[in-house]
């Protein structure tokens, strides 16, 4: 019990990538396949970015202080004179997952806009977007 | 198969569960991945590049080259596109098979352009927003240009695809994604002219009026969103055009 509560972010992941794997595997219709795949990215996703979560009230990762035009200010006198101003780790969730994740959503919407572009071209070109009757045809 | 398929996915999925024992728990502050480069910046960013936005930060300054390839991903996928699907024509060809105005479908609904219409000032409007707050706020050049080009589509889904190619026609767009990925990597490439290295903008501080080094590379990296924000846009533009109407850029969907 204690394993499932204390790791419960991979569990979820894990039954979203069975799914999206599953049906990139088992189903015979191509839009199903890449219903399956668009599953299966989700799921990389959302690994990474459960794995950025920081427990103890640690916030979004844009610092508090830092807005207005003191900013640069803060910047160069920080050290100096606002030592109770100063940056944390602890505070603030590890922005790295969210940074390649932020890349990899865009580059995800691309890639499937390319495999329907691919899935067009093979409709026009078979009739059909069922694997068993395209690969009957290729035979 | 689909016997097969579920056997695979149940052995792969406990494979994994059982995997999982080793990683760190959930929000643990101590695991891994918090520990290595994710303190440096956090901590360091403000003074580095004096950017709020940790994210912003990383994305275009520390993980500059990541990014870059990213942007180039998105572009190839954009041409990608164009190369499988579209129908180029000669213009002589075009004016016999266009201008047949006979729509399929049901018939325009005016409550739904009109919405649609008065909607995407404000959206674009709203993407330009988090393209410049992107250093205070979430936002960046990725997610407002999707917002920029979601707002064409929405004009695209409302009308029809002509209503989008008067306001930006195919060829603007391609070139707009390329203008996108020439910006970013041309500001790397004006930072090696400057005798620093690829993408390193504190070198930027020589040529931009009033900045200092830390200034320079906050500039910098607004400088490369904007080019992610026209790569982004004009690539999510070009694949509409070419998905909703099979390449023939006639009426869409």
């Amino acid at each position: 019990m204690e394993f499932i509560v204390a790791k419960y972010n991979y569990w979820i992941v894990i039954v979203l990538l069975m799914i999206g794997l599953y049906a990139m595997i088992a189903k015979n219709n191509l839009i199903k396949k890449l219903i399956g795949m668009c599953i299966f990215q989700t799921a990389v996703i959302l690994f990474y970015v459960s794995t950025a979560a920081k427990s103890g009230g640690a916030t979004i990762p844009i610092i508090e202080h830092g807005h207005g035009h003191e900013a640069a200010a803060h910047a160069a006198h920080e050290a100096a004179h606002h030592a109770a101003h100063a940056v944390h780790a602890i505070d603030y969730v590890n922005p790295l997952p969210h940074v390649l994740m932020l890349t990899a959503i865009v580059v995800a919407v691309s890639t499937t806009g390319v495999a329907l572009a691919l899935i067009m071209s093979i409709y026009k070109r078979y009739g059909t977007v069922e694997e068993d009757e395209i690969l009957e045809q290729i035979k | 198969m689909k016997i097969l398929g579920l056997l695979v996915a149940v052995l792969t999925g406990c494979m994994l569960l059982y995997c999982a024992g080793d990683f760190p728990d959930w929000a643990d502050p101590n695991s891994p991945a918090s520990l290595h480069v994710s303190p440096h910046y956090i901590e360091k960013t403000m003074e580095e590049t004096a950017v709020p936005n940790m994210v912003t930060a990383v994305l275009a300054d520390y993980r500059g080259f990541d990014t870059m390839f990213e942007t180039g991903v998105i572009f190839t996928a954009g041409v990608t596109v164009i190369i499988l699907l579209r129908r180029f024509r000669r213009k002589d060809e075009a004016d016999v098979q266009g201008d047949s105005d006979s729509r399929k479908g049901p018939p325009d609904d005016i409550i739904i352009q009109t919405i649609c219409r008065f909607m995407a000032p404000f959206m674009q409007l709203f993407a330009l927003y988090v393209l410049c707050f992107g250093h205070h706020s979430p936002g960046g050049g990725f997610q407002g240009g999707v917002i920029f080009g979601a707002s064409f589509i929405l004009l695209g889904v409302a009308y029809d695809l002509k209503t989008i190619l008067r306001r930006i026609g195919a060829r603007v767009s391609a070139l707009l994604a390329n203008t996108g990925l020439l910006v970013y990597s041309g500001i790397g490439a004006l930072c090696i002219l400057l005798g620093a290295n690829f993408l390193d903008y504190s070198i930027l501080s020589l040529i931009l009026p009033a900045t200092g080094d830390i200034m320079a590379r906050s500039h910098g990296i607004l400088g490369v969103e904007i080019g992610v924000f026209l790569g982004v846009s004009a690539s999510m533009i070009s694949i509409y055009l070419d998905l909703s109407s099979h390449g023939q850029l006639d009426e869409g969907l």
